[in-house]
Parts: C-alpha cells; sequence; structure tokens
C-alpha cells in the first residue's frame, strides 16, 4: 500500500502578536510547527503501514524552510519526503495549491491513499484536502475519525457528521482527511532523528510539473484578499469581583440578573 | 429558474429539509436583494414531496432545484459533486452559499475545483459590492486576529460557506409563492466509489453546534471529577457542554466537545465559559457567542476582555450557588 500524507508547515499560531496599530499579525520570531492537525495524519498512515505493509510519502508545499517540517515528519518515520517548492507558488489560494499539489502527486507516482489532516492552523479552512482530491478525480471522506479496516482496495472508516457517525466504505484510490480522534502521533524516535538529518528531500519545482503557469501563484487563484481588517470588539463587560467583603451570593445574584434579562434565550 | 443568480445549497437528512438550510436562505435573500436578483435554494437528494420542497419556498426560497436521484439520498462526494456541477452547468448561478458542514465543506471544495473557481470557507460577513455586483467573502484569520474581506474577480460562480448558527432563519411565510423545479439527475454515467455502510447517532444529549446555550469549561475545573457539577450546570440551564484544548488533551472530555480553533466553532445565544483564560485559540471557536459570561479567578483573564458579563471568583463557590438559585426557580425562562 503506498500511503501520501499532505503536511503544512504552519506559524506557531499560540505565539502571534497583533501590531494593534497597523491590524497586521507580526510573524517575527514566531517558530514555524508542523501544523498540528497534520501529524494525526502523519500517525494514521504510519499506523495503516505497520498494519499493512507499504511506503509512506510525505509531500508539501511551502517555502524552503519548509524541508524542516518534512525532517520533522522523517523522524516520526515517513520514510520519503518530496517539497513542492517554486517562487512562482508564492500567493497561491487553495485552488491554485491544491492544482499544484495535485499535479506534483501525479508526478510522484501511484497512490492507494492520500490523508491530510482536518485543516490548517494558519489558513483554517479544511479545502485544500477535498480540492486535491477534486483534482486527482479521487473520491474524498473528510472528518473521518476512525480508520476501521483494508480490504483488498477497500478502507472502512468512520466519519463525524452533524448528528453522529457514518460508516462508510471507500474504494482507494481515495483521500481521506482526518480529525484529532483518529490517533495520538507518536512521539520522534532518536533513529529518526539521526536518519531524518541525513534524509533526501526530493524538491520539485516549477519546471518538473506538467502544470499551466498561468494556474499557479496569486495569478492562478481565483480568490483575492482585498482588506484586512481589524475584527470589532464591541463587548463591554459587567464585571463582578468577589472576595474582600464582596460575597459571592451578590455576584451569583447579579448573574441571574443578567440571564433574565436576555431576552433572545426566554423566546 | 429565470434571474436565479443567487444560490444556496439546502441541506436533507432522512428527507427533512435541515435547519442550516432556513440560515442560508436568510444569508442568500439579502445578497438577492442586493443584486436584484432571484433566489434559489438547490437540494440534493433522492425524490422529497412536495410539502418538504416547499418549507424552503415558505422561509423565502423563490424556486426551489432538485436534483433528484436515489444515489442522492445519503452523502456520497462523487454523485453529488456530479449533480451540483450538472445543475451549475445548466442554470449558471452567479453565487453559492453553502452551510460549513460536514457534507458542505466536503462537496463545496470539490466542486470549486471541478469549475476553477474560488471558495471561501466559514464566512461571517457576506455582502454585495455595489460597484461591481460582486460577492464581498468576511471571514476571520489567523486565528481571528484579523478579519480578510476576499473576492472572487473574473470566475463565476462566486462560493462561500457559512458555519451553521451563524445566522437566523428568515420567518416562516406561509402560502409564499415559488417555484419548484425537479430535475431527474441521470446517475449512469457516475459511479461512487464511497458508499455509508452504517450511521451511528450521536450519544450526546445535544449538539455543541445546535446548542443555543453553551457551557465551556477550561483547566481551571482542575479535575475530572468536577465535571458533575458542571453537567449540573448544564442540566439546569439546558446547555451544551464544551471544553477547550486543555481539558481534551487531559482526556477529561473528548473531542467532539473541543472548542476553538482546533475544535469547533459555536455561535450559541449564550456562552458561559468557567475557568476558561481567554487565549486567542479558544476564542476563536466562541466569540461570536451572543452573549459571553466569564467566571474566572483571575481578574487579568483575557476571557474578560470579550465577556459581556464577568465574575471574578472561585468557580467552585459560584457554580453550585447558580445552580442551587436556578433549582429553585430564579430564572424566568
Amino acid at each position: 500500500m503506498r500511503i501520501f500524507v499532505l503536511i503544512k508547515q504552519t506559524p506557531e499560531t499560540r505565539s502571534m502578536k497583533m501590531d494593534e496599530k497597523t491590524g497586521t499579525v507580526t510573524r517575527n520570531g514566531v517558530d514555524n510547527i508542523v501544523n498540528p492537525l497534520d501529524l494525526y495524519a502523519v500517525e494514521v498512515a504510519l499506523q495503516l503501514k505497520d498494519k499493512v505493509s507499504g511506503e509512506t510519502v510525505a509531500i508539501s508545499m511551502g517555502p524552503p524552510a519548509a524541508e524542516s517540517a518534512l525532517r520533522e515528519v522523517v523522524s516520526m518515520g515517513i520514510e520519503k519526503v518530496f517539497l513542492v517548492c517554486d517562487k512562482t507558488f508564492a500567493g497561491s489560494d487553495t485552488w491554485a495549491t491544491s492544482y499544484t499539489l495535485g499535479n506534483a502527486i501525479q508526478r510522484i507516482g501511484k497512490f492507494d491513499l492520500i490523508i491530510c489532516g482536518e485543516r490548517a492552523i494558519d489558513g483554517d479552512t479544511g479545502q485544500v484536502g477535498p480540492e486535491t482530491a477534486a483534482y486527482l478525480g479521487v473520491p474524498v471522506v473528510a472528518y473521518v475519525n476512525k480508520v476501521h479496516e483494508v480490504t483488498g482496495n477497500e478502507i472502512k472508516v468512520s466519519r463525524l457528521v452533524e448528528n453522529g457517525e457514518e460508516i462508510v466504505s471507500v474504494k482507494m484510490p481515495a483521500l481521506l482527511t482526518v480529525v484529532k480522534e483518529t490517533a495520538e502521533p507518536r512521539l520522534p524516535t532518536l533513529d529518526g532523528k539521526i536518519h531524518a538529518r541525513d534524509v533526501e528531500v526530493i524538491k520539485l519545482s516549477a519546471a518538473d510539473l506538467n502544470i499551466d503557469p498561468k494556474k499557479v501563484g496569486l495569478e492562478g487563484s481565483p480568490t483575492r484578499v482585498v482588506k484586512i481588517s481589524k475584527p470589532q470588539i464591541t463587548r463591554k463587560c459587567e464585571m463582578h469581583k468577589t472576595g474582600n467583603k464582596k460575597p459571592v451570593s451578590d455576584a451569583v445574584e447579579s448573574l441571574v440578573n443578567f440571564l433574565n434579562r436576555m431576552e433572545s434565550v426566554s423566546e | 429558474m429565470k434571474g436565479c443568480l443567487v444560490w444556496i445549497l439546502a441541506e436533507q437528512f432522512g428527507g427533512k429539509v435541515q435547519d442550516i438550510s432556513f440560515e442560508l436562505l436568510a444569508r442568500g435573500k439579502s445578497l438577492a436583494v442586493a443584486k436584484g436578483a432571484r433566489l434559489c435554494a438547490v437540494i440534493l437528494s433522492s425524490a422529497l414531496p412536495d410539502e418538504e420542497l416547499r418549507k424552503l419556498v415558505e422561509h423565502g426560497a423563490d424556486c426551489v432545484l432538485a436534483m433528484e436521484s436515489e444515489l442522492l439520498n445519503q452523502f456520497n462526494i462523487e454523485p453529488h459533486a456530479a449533480a451540483m456541477l450538472e445543475a451549475i452547468e445548466k442554470y449558471s448561478p452567479h453565487i453559492i452559499i453553502a452551510g460549513a458542514t460536514s457534507s458542505g465543506r466536503t462537496l463545496m471544495p470539490y466542486v470549486a475545483m471541478k469549475s476553477y473557481s474560488g471558495l471561501t470557507a466559514d464566512c461571517t460577513i457576506l455582502e454585495i459590492e455595489p460597484e461591481t455586483g460582486l460577492l464581498l467573502q468576511t471571514r476571520p484569520a489567523i486565528g481571528g486576529n484579523i478579519m480578510a474581506t476576499i473576492k472572487t474577480p473574473g470566475r463565476l460562480p462566486q462560493m462561500a460557506t457559512v458555519r451553521p448558527r451563524s445566522t437566523r432563519s428568515c420567518k416562516r411565510i406561509e402560502g409564499r409563492s415559488g417555484d419548484i423545479i425537479r430535475h431527474s439527475f441521470k446517475t449512469e454515467k457516475v459511479t461512487s466509489n464511497t458508499r455509508v455502510v452504517d450511521f451511528i447517532p450521536a450519544e450526546d444529549e445535544v449538539s455543541l453546534q445546535d446548542a443555543e446555550k453553551v457551557v465551556i469549561i477550561g483547566r481551571g475545573i482542575k479535575k475530572v471529577e468536577n465535571l458533575e457539577m458542571i453537567r449540573d450546570l448544564c442540566d439546569v440551564l439546558g446547555a451544551a457542554l464544551g471544553a477547550t484544548r486543555e481539558v481534551v488533551d487531559r482526556g477529561w472530555l473528548s473531542y467532539p466537545h473541543q472548542v476553538g480553533l482546533s475544535g469547533k466553532t459555536i455561535n450559541p445565544e449564550l456562552c458561559v465559559s468557567i475557568g476558561v483564560s481567554g487565549a486567542i485559540q479558544q476564542l476563536a471557536g466562541m466569540q461570536t457567542s451572543k452573549k459571553i459570561i466569564a467566571i474566572n479567578k483571575d481578574p487579568d483573564a483575557q476571557i474578560f476582555n470579550t465577556a459581556d458579563f464577568g465574575i471574578v471568583g472561585d468557580l467552585f463557590e459560584v457554580v453550585p450557588m447558580l445552580i442551587e438559585r436556578i433549582k429553585k426557580g430564579a430564572l424566568t425562562w
């Protein structure tokens, strides 16, 4: 079984700060990490490999620095890694990203399964998985929370839906996006770390791919960001401190009054 | 279908039109009015009775386009995408708004790729740019730190998803008139490589994202045993229970309860946060709640900047007292 995992290097959003004056986000001094939700995809791939044997490949699209993200997943056990990287890819929206990744996947070769994290914590769209599946013409099952079994060319999974779980049988090749529940990502091993240092990160540039240059990067992206603004904070907090002669019961009474003033809930 | 440039993707489950459809109709209505266009609800399913489809009309659709096939009864990506693409090709909508649901978030990107057009996820504001008639799609970006407004110039359809519960449904007007067009979707050319073999309904009392009231707990509850008290509060309030990542990571509650950047986004009428610090990635999951109450012992906790009502105090004193007051009938609702 040949399993591809798509990973993204993202800034550690937790440490990101807002520039209060300009309303933009400063990335200075912010660490780059493997998108945390992608680690679950890596783990699912590694577990499947252990069960049915095969090869695991990780693919990332990003700047040269994203190489370190690929090395990190090698330290967890991924065998082969590809970095899809070219200046002309900069500014790609999810469509152009999926077009480029899909193309790179075709170049890398045959696969049985592609596994993605549910979404990236920076872009937060969750679109690249299904869009890549569409490009490749394979089925997608999103929000997979359990991988049950592989029988022949079929894989049985559960996916989270609004009111429960659906058990879905999927003919491979296929693409899955997985949520956190599916697996607990393993830690890198010492051997893995040593191996990751020397592993070859195979680079694919625009010239290596069979792409239409008009469909990649900012120019090829159907969407455009036209405005960035600060979210408006319109709330004013009615604060009630307790302690220091201010009994908790007073605060609770005010809270009850506050709840009773809420019209929409009482409708 | 004449003049139906604005579409919403209605959803059905078990033959019943889902609430998200009515919320989307409210969104679609304002866009259709701004564009001087008619509003169409497209629904992909096996044949539904007229009275079920009429609900869409009564909630604001000028036209209902039902793409019908037995293959569309359950959500399978290939037939759904094929049906949607056929509908788009036949009627050329300018705008399609879908729910950011498990199926909407799967289908819409698939359709966007195939039709080489743009899709913006989780929009909180949708407007028509007066000069161009284009759809302006505003969404929180980078953990809710900024709002980004996005356009899809030169490509059609312009597509966006909005989270369930982020919009109030249009009021139902009984007897409102509109067209219902049934289109039998020919499935000979489509094979589905996925098959739904079983469905397991959620055990949870209330679905977090559908709940009008939600209690969110953070690390401040200290240990799993304290959940009992929180569940009591949920009971008396009629609230669903959510938690921050820290709580889920400790195994105190399962992932479906997680609210925040790496969990669910909720938009209830009332959100009661208990022992939640209010870090950006937590706020991203609940900051659009209509009213937010915060209970935290740290007066400098960030959560108070996003709350409407705050108690600085020990949650182990506040919560039991609140439960008791409510049990004694303190609430008027």
